[in-house]
């Protein structure tokens, strides 16, 4: 149970955060709808790979299992894809352009400072671009933000995999904030 | 210098909102209703000094700062108030349950798993509702992502007291939407 009484309590994870406080969650899923649905010359699924990973570098269940859910209802790889981006993705083709931009999530979710020159650089090397850097690094730091909001509040998390199937499918092709 | 081209002379935060017009709209929304907006029951200050607080303990210089002179701006222009609790919270001169809440934050900023039920405990007991509990991990979280979203790209923070101060007054009182005023620096 969550640790402040929701109004809807059967409502998991960030979704029954939203519910609780609409002033804010008004501005929480359009950051979303924007950072992983907006135009970008990132994919929808590859925008997503990177929200699963941050959530699963800061051990979020929730935020994991459904952003891992809808890369791969963009992607059509199936849910095994949940458990691949756990083990650091080694049965899924990405790019290494994909990879670099990985490594540079994963030091903002250390911490922002932990990225360095050498980092961008070797992104730049193999053809990201100055926004798909910058759409990266917010990427990353937006979801050391929704994992935080969900655990920090203790909310509840369906647990198996097959349980973010549809859930997945409403994220990659619905949207977020949209019914 | 920042890791990216920003193609702009603002510090922080700004130079990124400037950069990417499409997210700066989400995220400035995000902080006036978390931080500006008419709360029931937390003052605009007791918000700004939990945003102030989980920069620094982020060590995000740009953040803390302005935070901290908006927050200064806010509590009718005294600083002490905000030095003092940087310093030592638990000794500094804010309500019981603000001091429950910043234990909160603190807890959030090292990781979500980490608030226990006696931390909320502690803070109902100070009087704390649910509501302020909500907002408290909220305005934790997203300086989680502020403060990484600043550094992460290595952005301009000068180190300029009086910058902070013109910028912190400004948004004390006009709220977090309005464009920039233009700077003056170096008096």
């Amino acid at each position: 149970m969550a640790h402040i009484k929701l109004l809807n309590e059967e409502l998991p994870g960030i979704v029954g955060l939203l519910n609780f406080r609409p002033e804010t969650g008004k501005a929480l899923t359009d950051l979303a709808e924007v950072l992983l649905r907006g135009p970008s010359t990132l994919t929808s699924g590859e925008r997503e790979i990177i929200a699963a990973s941050v959530s699963y570098w800061n051990q979020c269940h929730f935020c994991h299992t459904s952003h891992a859910a809808a890369a791969a209802a963009h992607l059509g790889t199936g849910l095994s894809l949940i458990d691949d981006i756990k083990a650091g993705l080694p049965q899924t083709p990405v790019s290494d352009k994909l990879r670099a931009l990985l490594h540079i999530a994963h030091q903002v979710q250390r911490s922002g400072k932990e990225v360095t020159e050498e980092d961008v650089a070797d992104a730049r090397i193999l053809g990201a671009t100055d926004t798909e850097i910058h759409d990266t690094v917010l990427i990353a730091a937006a979801f050391c933000m929704f994992n935080r909001y969900v655990d920090g509040l203790g909310t509840w998390a369906p647990v198996p995999n097959e349980a973010y199937a549809e859930m997945g499918k409403r994220m990659a092709h619905v949207g977020y904030g949209k019914s | 210098m920042p890791h990216i081209n920003l193609s702009n002379e603002y510090p922080g935060i700004r130079s990124l909102f400037f950069y990417r017009p499409e997210t700066a709209t989400p995220l400035n929304g995000l902080v006036q209703a978390m931080l500006h907006n008419p709360h029931p029951t937390l003052s605009a200050g007791e918000r700004e000094l939990i945003a102030t607080y989980v920069s620094r303990l982020n060590t995000c210089f740009y953040c803390c700062n302005i935070h901290g002179a908006i927050a200064r701006h806010q509590l009718g222009g005294n600083g002490e108030i905000v030095e003092q609790m940087l310093a030592d919270p638990e000794t500094a001169p804010i309500s019981e349950k603000l001091k429950a809440l910043l234990k909160i934050a603190a807890k959030v900023q090292s990781g979500g798993k980490n608030v226990l039920p006696a931390d909320i405990d502690l803070a109902r007991a100070e009087g704390a509702t649910d509501l302020e509990i909500h907002d408290a991990v909220l305005i934790a979280a997203a300086f989680c992502m502020y403060n990484r979203y600043v550094d992460g790209l290595a952005t301009w923070q000068p180190d300029n007291p009086g910058m902070y101060d013109q910028m912190g007054e400004q948004r004390a009182r006009e709220g977090y939407l309005t464009p920039p005023a233009k700077l003056v620096i170096g008096h």
